[in-house]
Formats: C-alpha cells, sequence, structure tokens
C-alpha cells in the first residue's frame, strides 16, 4: 500500500475515560500488558506496507509522544516518508482553531500543508480507539474496485448498547453502496460504522476546502450525510476481530478479553506483528507460593502472591499473601501484602499499602489514576 | 578522515563451543540464548555500551548467520552510531589469498587495519561465553594508572579449581611476573578470566611478532601473555569481585541459568543502572491457564503455560501444554512441550517439540550431577518416547 498514506485521530471520548485520559490521550492508554492502545493500529497500517502516517493530536499528548518517540520500533524512521506527529498550530485567519477542533473536518484543515506536500493517492483516516490486527490492502483493492469516492470500514454485529450512541450506522444496498448514513438510530443499529475510511487524496482536499469556506467542521454530518447521494460511498466488512475502546467499561471488557486464547490468536499473529516501545525488562520471576490462573503477565514483575483473571504490565511486583482478581495492573504498580483487589484498574506508578481492600465491579470498576498511593 | 577512538573493543565470537554439543550445532555459542530473553552476547556487548565503549568488532568464524542477523545493526544496545557501533568482522581474503582465523590472536592479527580506522589507544580484548556485569571502564582507568602493556582481569577461585583456569602469579601491588596455564599444583587463585586491555601500540608489535612466528599457535594465553612477560612488560591483573560464569558446558549454561532464578541470584539482571540489553522479539505477554502451576521460575513474554512449571527458566514463545510437568530445567525460544508430557533436569533447544506424554530427562535428585539430558534445537520428540537423562538428542526420534 504505498500508494496510501495514514492519518490517525489520536483523540477520543475524553470525557467518558476520565481518569485514564487525565494524563494522556486515548491513543497512548496502556494496553493489554505491555501495549497503548495506538500500537494496534499502527502495527495494522505498517503491517499492511503503508509507510507514511500522520498522528493528529489535540492536547495531552506528551505520553504519546514519549511511546512513539522516532517511531523505529514500528520500522517508521525512515529516510522517505515515515511518521509525523501533527499537533494543533494557529495561522493567521484561522487563528481561532487553537486546539480546539470541532470536528474531524476542522482537524484535517489544520493538516492540509501537510496532506497537500504528500505523495500519496490515498489517504486511510483513522480514529485511534480500536484494538485490531488488520490489514488494510483488501480494503483499499475493494475501494479500486468500486471506484469508490469514500470507503468505510464496518462491523456487523447488534450494537444496543449504549457506548455505542456516539457511533454512525450504515445502510447499505446490494452491492454494498451506502444508502444512508445515521448517527445513533433508533433501530436498525446493525453496520457499525468505525472511524475507518479510504478516500483519494485529491477528493479529500477538496472536502476540506469546501467545509472550510462554509465553516463546516463534522466528517459524519457534512461529508457522509450531505453526500450520501452524490459521492459514491461504499460500506467494507472488518471481518477481523475488533475492539473499540468507548469508555472505562468497555476498556476493561477490551482487556478481558485478552484472556480468551482464540482473541489472542487474532491479535497477536506471528505474521503481522503488534509492535510497541522496547523497555528492556528482565523476564518475570514467580517466587515461591506465587499463584496465577488464567492471568497475562507481562516482563520485568516478580510475582510472589496470587493473581487471577487479571491483566498485568512490565514491572509490577505482586508481593506474599496479595490477591489480585479480575483487575488490570499498569506498569510498575506495587501490590504490597496482604491485600486484596477485585475488579480494579490501577494507572501506572501505584501503590497499595499492606491490607488494603478495593472492590469494584465489573461494570464498573474501580480506576486509581497514576501514582496513587492506596 | 579518522575519528579517533580512545578505546574499542575486540570481542572473539567465532568459536564452535563443541562442549554445548547439539545446542551449537547450527550457531555459534555467543548466540545461544541464555536467562529467558538473552543470548549470551548479550552480556559483553552491554557491558561495553555500559563503559562507554561505543565501538565493538565482534570477530565471527563458525556458524556466524544467526549471530549476525542478532546483531544486525546494533540498535538494540544502542550500538548504531555515526562513528563506531557494532561491526561485525569475518575473515576475509586479502591479496591472493585468505585465511580462517588460525588463534585468537591471529583474529585480531587479521583486523589491524579495522583497529587503527579509529587510532585508538587502548583495545579491550573480550570473549562472547561468560555471563557478567562488568565496568571495563574502571579497568581501563587501572591499566592507564599503572602504566600497564596488558592488564588482565581475574578471578579469585578456590585453590582446588585454579587447576582448571589460566592462573596468574603476582606481587603484592598485583604485578604479573608468570602465567600458568591449568597448573597442576596452583601458586595463587587468580583465574583469568579472559578478558584484557592491551595498550594498542605494543599490542600490535607482539602481534606483529608472533605472526612471524611460524611455531606459534598465535593465542593470546599461549603464546603473546608468555612473550611479553618474559620481554618485561608492565602487566597488571585486575581483580575482580563479582559474578562471572563460563558457560562453555553444559552443566555450567544450566547452573547459571538457575541461578537467575531466586530471592539471591547472585547476578542482579534487574539492576537498572546496569541494563543487559537484547534484541527484543516482540511478543505478547505471557499466558498462565488456569489450572497452571508456576513455581520458583523466570518466565518470558510470548509464552503460554497450561501444565506445571517447577524451578525453571521459560524463554520467550513456548508452550507448556495441560498436564505437562517442566522441572529444573531449561527451555529455550519456541519450543513445545506438548500436553502431558514430562521434562525434567534437562535443556530443551530451540524450536524443539516434546511430543504428548514423552519423558526427558528424570528428577534430579535421582541423577548424577551434571546428567542433564539436552534436546537439540528444531528436534522433535515423539509421542510418548522417553529420552534419558543425561542423553543428548540431535535429531528426531519418533
Amino acid at each position: 500500500m504505498l500508494d496510501t498514506m495514514g492519518l490517525i485521530f489520536t483523540y477520543k471520548y475524553e470525557e467518558d475515560l476520565k481518569t485514564l485520559t487525565q494524563v494522556r490521550s486515548i491513543s497512548s492508554i496502556p494496553f493489554g500488558g505491555r501495549y497503548r492502545i495506538i500500537d494496534f493500529l499502527l502495527s495494522s497500517m505498517v503491517n499492511s506496507g503503508i509507510t507514511k502516517i500522520g498522528m493528529i493530536t489535540k492536547n495531552n499528548y506528551q505520553s504519546l509522544m514519549d511511546h512513539v518517540g522516532s517511531g523505529k520500533e514500528w520500522d517508521l524512521s525512515r529516510k522517505r516518508d515515515g511518521l509525523y506527529i501533527l499537533p494543533p498550530f494557529s495561522h493567521g485567519d484561522s487563528f481561532n482553531y487553537g486546539a480546539n477542533y470541532r470536528g474531524r473536518m476542522e482537524a484535517l484543515a489544520n493538516t492540509m500543508s501537510f496532506i497537500r506536500r504528500s505523495n500519496s493517492e490515498y489517504v486511510l483516516l483513522s480514529d485511534a480507539d480500536i484494538i485490531c490486527n488488520m490489514t488494510f490492502d483488501k480494503m483499499l483493492e475493494f475501494h479500486k474496485e468500486k471506484d469508490a469516492d469514500i470507503t468505510l470500514l464496518y462491523k456487523n454485529g447488534r450494537f444496543t448498547d449504549e457506548s455505542y450512541n456516539q457511533f454512525c450506522f450504515l445502510a447499505m444496498d446490494k452491492d454494498h453502496r451506502v444508502t444512508d448514513v445515521a448517527i445513533n438510530p433508533a433501530k436498525d443499529r446493525k453496520n457499525l460504522c468505525i472511524g475507518t475510511a479510504i478516500i483519494r487524496k485529491s477528493l479529500l482536499e477538496s472536502l476540506i476546502q469546501e467545509c472550510q469556506s462554509h465553516n463546516l467542521y463534522s466528517f459524519r454530518r457534512d461529508v457522509l450525510q450531505a453526500n450520501v447521494k452524490d459521492l459514491k460511498i461504499y460500506g467494507y466488512e472488518c471481518k477481523a476481530y475488533m475492539d473499540l475502546i468507548t469508555s472505562v467499561s468497555s476498556y476493561f471488557d477490551a482487556n478481558m478479553d485478552l484472556l480468551n486464547e482464540d482473541v489472542r490468536k487474532g491479535l497477536f499473529d506471528s505474521q503481522n506483528q503488534i509492535f510497541t516501545k522496547i523497555r528492556d525488562e528482565v523476564p518475570s520471576v514467580y517466587r515461591n507460593g506465587s499463584k496465577v490462573s488464567n492471568s497475562l503477565i507481562a516482563d520485568g514483575c516478580i510475582i510472589e502472591g496470587t493473581v487471577e483473571n487479571s491483566i498485568i504490565f512490565r514491572g509490577v511486583r505482586i508481593r506474599k499473601g496479595a490477591v489480585v482478581s479480575n483487575s488490570i495492573i499498569m506498569q510498575d504498580c506495587e501490590i504490597q501484602s496482604s491485600s486484596q483487589l477485585n475488579y480494579v484498574i490501577a494507572d501506572k506508578d501505584v501503590v497499595i499499602r499492606e491490607n488494603r481492600k478495593l472492590f469494584g465491579y465489573q461494570k464498573y470498576p474501580t480506576v486509581l489514576s497514576k501514582g496513587s498511593v492506596v | 578522515m579518522k575519528i579517533k577512538k580512545e578505546c574499542i573493543a575486540m570481542l572473539l565470537a567465532g568459536g564452535q563451543g563443541s562442549r554445548l554439543g547439539v545446542l551449537t550445532k547450527n550457531v555459534a555459542k555467543p548466540a545461544v540464548p541464555f536467562g529467558g530473553k538473552y543470548r549470551i552476547i548479550d552480556f559483553p556487548l552491554s557491558n561495553c555500551v555500559n563503559s562507554g565503549i561505543d565501538t565493538v568488532g565482534v570477530l565471527t568464524q563458525y556458524m556466524p548467520l544467526d549471530l549476525n542477523a542478532y546483531i544486525g545493526n546494533g540498535q538494540p544496545w544502542d550500538l548504531d552510531r555515526n562513528y563506531g557501533g557494532v561491526s561485525i568482522l569475518p575473515p576475509y581474503v586479502h591479496g591472493k589469498n585468505g585465511e580462517w582465523y588460525k588463534g585468537t590472536a591471529n583474529a585480531i592479527y587479521q583486523n589491524i587495519h579495522f583497529i587503527e580506522q579509529y587510532d585508538p589507544e587502548y583495545v579491550v580484548i573480550l570473549s562472547g561465553d561468560h555471563i557478567y556485569k562488568m565496568d571495563y571502564n574502571k579497568m581501563l582507568q587501572y591499566h592507564k594508572a599503572h602504566e600497564a602493556a596488558c592488564t588482565i582481569a581475574v578471578l579469585n577461585v578456590s585453590l582446588e579449581e585454579a587447576s582448571r583456569f589460566g592462573i596468574m602469579n603476582t606481587d603484592e601491588n598485583n604485578k604479573i611476573y608468570e602465567f600458568e596455564e591449568k597448573p597442576k599444583e596452583p601458586k595463587s587463585t587468580k583465574a583469568s578470566m579472559g578478558i584484557y586491555i592491551f595498550t594498542w601500540n605494543k599490542l600490535r608489535e607482539y602481534l606483529t611478532r608472533d605472526e612471524a612466528d611460524p611455531t606459534s599457535s598465535n593465542d593470546f594465553g599461549k603464546n603473546i601473555i608468555p612473550q611479553m612477560l618474559g620481554d618485561g612488560e608492565v602487566m597488571m591483573a585486575y581483580e575482580f569481585n563479582d559474578y562471572w560464569k563460563d558457560v562453555g558446558t553444559i552443566e555450567s549454561l544450566w547452573e547459571a541459568n538457575m541461578e537467575l532464578i531466586g530471592e539471591d541470584s547472585p547476578i542482579k539482571l534487574a539492576d537498572p543502572s546496569w541494563r543487559i540489553y537484547a534484541r527484543n522479539p516482540n511478543e505478547q505477554p505471557h499466558y498462565v491457564a488456569e489450572g497452571a502451576e508456576i513455581k520458583d521460575s523466570i518466565v518470558t513474554e510470548g509464552t503460554s503455560i497450561y501444565g506445571s512449571v517447577e524451578h525453571s527458566v521459560l524463554f520467550h514463545g513456548c508452550r507448556i501444554g495441560k498436564g505437562a510437568i517442566v522441572r529444573d530445567s531449561v527451555i529455550m525460544p519456541d519450543a513445545v512441550i506438548e500436553d502431558n508430557a514430562v521434562v525434567q533436569y534437562a535443556i530443551v533447544g530451540q524450536e524443539a517439540v516434546i511430543g504428548q506424554e514423552a519423558s526427558v530427562g528424570a528428577p534430579k535428585e535421582t541423577c548424577e550431577s551434571g546428567a542433564i539430558a539436552v534436546v537439540g534445537d528444531g528436534v522433535s520428540i515423539g509421542k510418548g518416547i522417553q529420552i534419558a537423562a543425561g542423553e543428548m538428542v540431535g535429531e528426531n526420534r519418533e
């Protein structure tokens, strides 16, 4: 897919993920023991053969920049193309944008010079809330075959849960041509439109200009809904495993899904690896008295206590007599002896002191913010 | 333009390591996996970088492909540099002929041009078969302070062990006056660790002289060091008092792996001030299933455990099947222990497969010391097959 460049919107739902996005944007939330959410999309793009990726940032993106660095872990530190971070900036008469994009089209307008300068023929736009391991080459083939203007990725299923209220749903004819785009409809919530789309670069440029000159900003309303008749918009079904992170509870569930072997096989395919920042940790050490069941454990941990149905990130220490169940424990946390955790999400560097007991509920896991000491 | 480096390192990585048997059938000894996520060569390479040496020549000869691929451009060790960094140095043809490296000294002699590119004052000579953490810069400062021609790192061993090593006999100031290779009646317990720092001018002179002598076996221990001593050069012993382990035999390789387990592990791998770097296999966190049991072990990313593991070292990408038992063993990358197989007091090579209900080795308590069963890289052991304690298997068994 050398003719395609990727553009990622690295921010979304900061409201619903509150504690987890206090210190970062959604794209750099730690996930699955050693990853950040963005790793899945970045690796998927790289594994598809895309060599030029721009990341549109809004605010709190220091953690994201620290994570991706020069992009070398994704093979994106290159002479030609590679990884570009596109932070907001003010210029001339559009001073009012600041970091407060009203919609995707406004964010894209801000990166117009980057898009113009690129010599890619197609652009793959995507939100960063996706946990998946897929390649986009078939989708591009489909896009070319249909001679489509815009191809939207969708997932088929039942999405009645209110966490999908912010999403679009597609209605399509037999040929997969989109006939209607509805945001949060009351019924027909079958074809969930993921924020991933392929579009010809020249068309994207003119759409951006069009929106800008009419003070329009929403990709969904002002591009998709407004042009559903005039443009050839197609839907392409995503058949790979995929999860969307829309709230604390969906974040929790998506992590816990990794305890399922089939999900792991789908996500961590040895031919299409998920890359992430390397920490040069030592192997994890199990001491006598440790008891672990149905859990994912990253490197650099020292396990002396009990862990069940949990995700343990790099460098975590679980001391004697501590019991961690149904929890997500992020990097460098320390769970001291005889404490008990159930349905807890502990952000990085949290310390649980001796004999503390914390219990959340499956739908409402207790979230401890980065660095807190209980 | 020459960019001058005060000190560079030359790492001798061409040895076969024949005492490791099937484990070095396809790879050079320095590329043998160690400690869950490392290879032996990670230790000297990381020591170099942590000591501030950013130019390392790696001399390869035996089965270099795996090692070359592993080292790559040196990026995992921060050895991808504008000037210097890591260079792989195989033997090559020069003029009308060329030859293999005839000995350790000859290997360095053949690379005099490489060394002179950096115009160094000092050269550190290292080997790729030891597990240790050492600050070569401290040793270099010692070498400089004593204005030595050569400084040799030594370890105090017990008197019984001393006859297995090259022994340095020194005066009270640690100046070496005699060198004895594996003495029957050792006069000292200062064993050479195979780590030398030479003042480059001196070394070049002795290498050239040694090369001109057709009777020489072109070896540092046998020829260069005795020759320098005989000529009265200043040669110092540098005492090292931390963990150091030669992993040249199956038993010592097994032991060194096991020494990483437990609270009082003598080599502080996790010490962040002296990290050991390795090329990362990029695998997901390891998975421990319901019903699995892990005691007193170390485990790395990419591994799934469904059975029971006790006092063992599991590398990345392994699978321990349901009902399988792994005890007192080292399981190298991507090896599979199928359901209900039993592996005891053994080393299982990379990508080896131990079939269902097969059994490798015997309980350690019942074995003679050192009777470690070894299954070579990529070897597959069929369903129900028994491999006895101490047996070394290099071919598939059906």
